[in-house]
């Protein structure tokens, strides 16, 4: 039983954080876009932790900002507490860190789906993908209806055939008790997709009123509130604090007297788990010789007493998750409303992606999120961005929408996946990124709004806003860099916070240079031509950061040079690799199954040495020559 | 990094020569020469294009001069690579050439690869396809070499050192990363304190090797080797034979190699001191007396004896002497004069001298020699033969970087002292962890990030 349901541009299979990004990143840049996801009650859920953002989660969420996505701006209405993280390290890792309130945050994003024009929300369970001469051509669902698209993005997250796991205890089953998808894997196989399973955890809630708070220490957030858009200016609400606290001896005790129980240890899952997320027991099994965790309580929301768990993810039995969270200081008499439990879920091999997204054999075919083989809301939507982009330059005939690693975290995750591959679900991480001085999470804006803009998701709105602070620095730089004050003006300042006296006029520039001068002190200093309400705030943090971290920034803008010459080579694309001379065979075969687009990333497979890039840039010179000599 | 860079190497061939040629290429060429080499005219190197400058190459760092030189400079796009050159003309023999070079890229050229130059000249556009495709070949030979002695060398010492030192940095990195993508988690924090006592103590190791290396044994003097046998068993012969060069004088009469002759040499990149010494035989003449004395000290202090017989005459009491005196030595044992009847009991010398390399030559027919150097290169990448300087290798790449990681680390201290952000700081660790990896041959990538999960309890 089959019928015609619709035909749209972009199809999008999956509600969540990859699947709402990629659907309106493709209707708002004007394709007539379809999103069908198993419930229309879970689309931007989460079913994890109850935060957005985090070290280079919080830069991911500025970057979707920047190029015109929607995150940034749910969490900005969803948020009930935020927090900028590392404050005390220097502006390359500042974090920023929202707690959500889940419930709003589905409801917002829905909202958001629901007025979009050129956008269809339905609900539905896809089961099969259309593909003919190798491209794809639409999706096929469980009910019979047949829906017709130029491009299919599949953002599936962790549904496909996913299972959980609660000690002895496993069933199929979506995260939060939803429906799993089975069907689909089959027929992605059957395409020549490599699936492989990985598994994820998430701890159990609590109820709030059986929380003995006194007995653990209070995290409020951020007196002054940052917003995670560049759109929004000032963001004033009354925040909810999380609560530390830890296991103690007893928690060990149970646990190891229990180990035997936990479905991971009993063997039952095949799939591979996220090293930065293990579960409890996986803690003390690796680190005995540390009696106590610490465990962070966090609010699920405003209208639900609901509490998470952060720091005791675990697949051990449900009486057992019961004794083991009752031994934790302030949680004696804690009831459990969701318990803990272990997924697990079918995933492809991001190395059968090309850097857009798209699959290499199946034309128009894209995928984004945890179906690639990563984990969290930010690197979801992060891809989802890029392969709604993608999906609609594709269409449009037009060049893909690649960000390289010198350029945005994204492209540190894409090029990732797509180059290195991945063995366990991957996170985004500041170390995963070489060039951090530069990718911070202040500048989002400033990189990336202009090719958000090109391609046409970036707003007039957004752009003038943008446009005008670009102009803003740098009228301020050339002031900062034209003032001079005197000894006798800045003396008595410079004495007062221990900084070394100047015997001759500097400029402000140089003053900034200093660690111990800041932007208080610039502003004592009488200059009548400023009137220093007009700076924004921003602009001053610009400035101040640029100059006072120069020399550095300078050290990584020269190592970004050199890594753009070789991403500057790009290799034609019916290059064969198995007839290259000199390659060594390991070499040929990577190279061949990945099929970089330029020099630069196929320096970064592995096992593709120094020497094979010198084997492979002299080939491409004789390639190129030969090509020069027939036209002529 | 491949192209844009600056990249030196000496051009001539290695040993003994009348001159040395030391030749950069690229964009920082004039810079660099600029900032080393002073006309005797006065006049800067880039005012005469193409013709010899007279002058001498100066140290400035350390006030020193290194050699009386003839340069000149090649304006770019008409020279062999289609890059700025610059060819240093020196004094010939390792050291002059080897200190220049050493000087140059210290200047910030990077030491060219096998086939680099003309790899170079080919990308620019200078040399056809055919010669391209020897090019390709060339570089795809000389990587295999390399793959296999980068490989024997992990067994070296040098690379243990390294390594270990990359452990070190390793370890500062993951306590950097952790505190900075982690800082909710349990974890300590690591202090400013700490990391500047732990790379303190790492730039004192590393300034140690890398001074070993400057000044040290094996760079200045090679690995130290002993030519030892009785007279006329062709010790000169086979001195000149590796040189291949006259030097020594060669006669039939024993006797004639009265002094002790010093030859500097390199073997497949590894500097080697070969000393021949004079017969050791009980003799009334003075002159061989000293010589002969000076042969039992000699031993004392070398690193590996090369211990000659000849295969034409029988096993004598000089040969035993000999073997008496070296027996704790590691020892090769030479047998030369193949190409003449055997009269020697090879057995007997083994029993005499136990587990040895047993190598047979003729130096007249020129056979054996390779088998020589590969027995030697193999003991010293196999850490068979230990210089007394406790290094290994002092070859020019590792110690170019070598340099750079210790100037990244200096770098890394003098951020720490000035309070940097962590963030800012761990710019120059993860250098110094890159530059040390060109030496062992890995790179940073998944083991920071393994190292982090191994040891930090971190996670949800």
């Amino acid at each position: 039983m089959e019928y015609h349901a619709g035909a749209y541009d972009v199809i999008v299979v999956g509600a969540g954080h990859a699947g709402c990004e990629a659907a309106l990143a493709a209707s708002r840049m004007g394709c007539k876009t379809l999103i069908i996801t198993l419930t229309l009650d879970s689309i931007a859920m989460m079913p994890c932790n109850p935060s957005i953002g985090g070290t280079g989660k919080g830069h991911l969420v500025r970057e979707i900002d920047a190029l015109g996505g929607e995150m940034g701006l749910n969490i900005d209405k969803a948020f009930i507490q935020s927090r900028m993280l590392n404050t005390a390290k220097g502006p390359a890792v500042h974090s920023l860190r929202a707690q959500a309130d889940k419930s709003k945050y589905h409801i917002e994003m829905k909202k958001t789906i629901e007025n979009q024009p050129k956008l269809d929300l339905v609900q539905g369970e896809v089961i099969d993908i259309i593909v003919k001469n190798q491209q794809a051509r639409g999706v096929k669902t469980r009910t019979g209806s047949i829906y017709e698209g130029n491009a299919i993005i599949l953002a599936t997250g962790v549904y496909l055939k996913s299972k959980i796991f609660m000690g002895e205890v496993n069933y199929e089953s979506g995260p939060n008790g939803l429906f799993p998808a089975n069907y689909l894997s089959n027929r992605l196989r059957e395409l020549g997709c490599n699936l492989r399973r990985f598994k994820t955890g998430t701890p159990a809630r609590i109820h709030r009123d059986s929380i003995d708070f006194s007995k653990m220490s209070i995290q409020p957030g951020d007196t002054e509130i940052v917003p995670f858009s560049f759109m929004n200016d000032e963001i004033n609400i009354e925040q909810q604090p999380c609560w530390l606290t830890r296991t103690t001896p007893e928690t060990l005790r149970i646990i190891n007297e229990n180990l035997k129980r936990s479905s991971f240890y009993r063997g039952d899952m095949e799939g591979v788990g996220p090293r930065y997320c293990p579960s409890i027991e996986d803690k003390i099994v690796r680190f005995q010789d540390k009696p106590t965790h610490q465990l962070f309580i966090e609010p699920e929301g405003l209208n639900t007493k609901e509490m998470y768990l952060q720091g005791m993810s675990t697949s051990l039995p449900v009486e057992v998750q019961v004794e083991m969270i009752r031994s934790v200081i302030g949680l004696e008499k804690a009831e459990i409303m969701r318990p803990a439990y272990a997924i697990e879920y079918d995933c492809i091999d991001p190395t059968q992606l090309k850097l857009s997204l798209e699959m290499k054999h199946i034309n128009n075919f894209f995928s984004a999120g945890q179906f690639n083989g990563t984990s969290g809301y930010e690197e979801a939507a992060a891809q989802g961005l890029i392969a709604g982009i993608n999906a609609v330059l594709k269409i449009r005939r037009e060049e893909p929408l690649i960000l390289d690693r010198s350029e945005a975290y994204i492209g540190v995750i894409i090029d990732d996946l797509v180059t290195k591959g991945t063995n366990e679900p991957y996170r985004m991480m500041t170390s995963r990124a070489e060039y951090r001085l530069v990718l911070r999470q202040d500048n989002a804006d400033l990189r990336l709004t202009e090719k958000g803009y090109k391609v046409g998701l970036v707003t007039e709105e957004r752009y003038k806003r943008f446009s005008g602070k670009k102009d803003k620095i740098a009228l301020e730089m050339e002031r900062l860099k034209k003032t001079n004050v005197t000894p006798k003006e800045v003396n008595n300042i410079l004495e007062e916070i221990g900084s070394s006296l100047i015997k001759t006029g500097v400029s402000l520039y140089e003053l900034l240079k200093r660690p111990e001068v800041s932007y208080k002190e610039i502003k004592r200093l009488k200059k009548n031509e400023v009137n220093y309400e007009d700076i924004d705030k921003e602009v001053e943090e610009q400035c101040e950061i640029v100059i006072k971290y120069e020399g550095y920034i300078d050290k990584q803008l020269k190592q970004i040079d050199q890594f753009k010459k070789l991403e500057g080579k790009k290799i034609p694309e019916g290059i064969n690799y198995l007839e290259i001379q000199g390659l060594r065979l390991e070499a040929r075969q990577k190279l061949n199954s990945i099929r970089p687009l330029s020099v630069g990333q196929a320096s970064r497979i592995s096992g593709v040495s120094p020497a094979d890039i010198s084997v492979l840039l002299v080939y491409l010179e004789q390639k190129r020559r030969q090509k020069v000599g027939e036209k002529n | 990094m491949f192209i844009d860079d600056t990249i030196a190497a000496i051009a001539t061939a290695a040993g003994e020569a009348g001159i040395g040629i030391v030749r950069i290429s690229g964009s920082k060429a004039i810079e660099i020469i600029d900032d080393i080499f002073r006309a005797n005219n006065n006049k800067k190197i880039y005012e005469d294009q193409r013709k010899l400058t007279y002058g001498y190459i100066f140290d400035f760092d350390n006030n020193e001069k290194i050699d009386e030189v003839l340069a000149v400079y090649m304006k770019a796009p008409h020279t062999y690579t289609k890059e700025d050159i610059v060819e240093i003309n020196c004094h010939g023999g390792m050291i002059p050439v080897k200190r220049i070079l050493q000087l140059v890229l210290r200047k910030g050229a990077r030491l060219a690869e096998p086939g680099e130059f003309t790899k170079r000249a080919f990308l620019n556009g200078r040399i056809d396809l055919a010669q391209a495709e020897a090019v390709m070949d060339l570089i795809s030979a000389k990587t295999e070499k390399g793959f296999e002695v980068a490989f024997d060398q992990l067994e070296g010492s040098l690379s243990k050192r390294v390594e270990e030192m990359r452990k070190e940095v390793l370890e500062l990195l993951a306590h950097i990363e952790v505190s900075i993508d982690f800082s909710e988690e349990d974890v300590d924090e690591v202090t400013l304190d700490y990391l500047l006592e732990k790379s303190i103590k790492l730039e004192k190791s590393m300034t140690k090797l890398l001074s070993t290396s400057d000044t040290g044994k094996i760079l200045r003097e090679g690995l130290s080797t002993v030519i030892v046998g009785k007279p006329n068993v062709g010790k000169s012969s086979l001195l000149n034979s590796l040189l291949r060069e006259a030097r020594a004088i060669v006669t039939e009469v024993p006797g004639t190699t009265r002094d002790v002759i010093e030859e500097q040499l390199n073997i497949q990149g590894i500097p080697i001191k070969l000393i021949d010494t004079a017969g050791i035989r009980e003799t009334e003449d003075i002159v061989e007396k000293i010589g002969v004395g000076k042969s039992k000290e000699l031993f004392n202090k070398a690193d590996l004896v090369i211990f000659m017989l000849d295969a034409s005459r029988e096993l004598t009491n000089e040969d035993l002497q000999i073997i008496e005196m070296i027996k704790d030595k590691k020892i090769i044992v030479l047998i030369n004069k193949t190409d003449l009847p055997n009269k020697l009991d090879i057995a007997k010398i083994c029993h005499l001298i136990g587990e040895r390399s047993i190598i047979k030559t003729s130096l007249k027919e020129e056979v054996g020699l390779d088998e020589l150097e590969n027995v030697l290169v193999n003991m010293v990448y196999k850490g068979e033969v230990k210089s007394n300087s406790n290094l290994m290798i002092a070859n020019v790449r590792h110690k170019d970087a070598l340099e750079r990681a210790l100037n990244s680390l200096k770098e890394g201290i003098e951020a720490i002292r000035r309070q940097m952000p962590m963030d800012f700081i761990e710019v120059d660790y993860k250098n110094v962890w890159d530059y040390l990896g060109e030496i062992t041959g890995d790179t940073v990538g998944e083991d920071l990030i393994d190292h982090i999960f191994a040891n930090f309890c971190i996670g949800k």
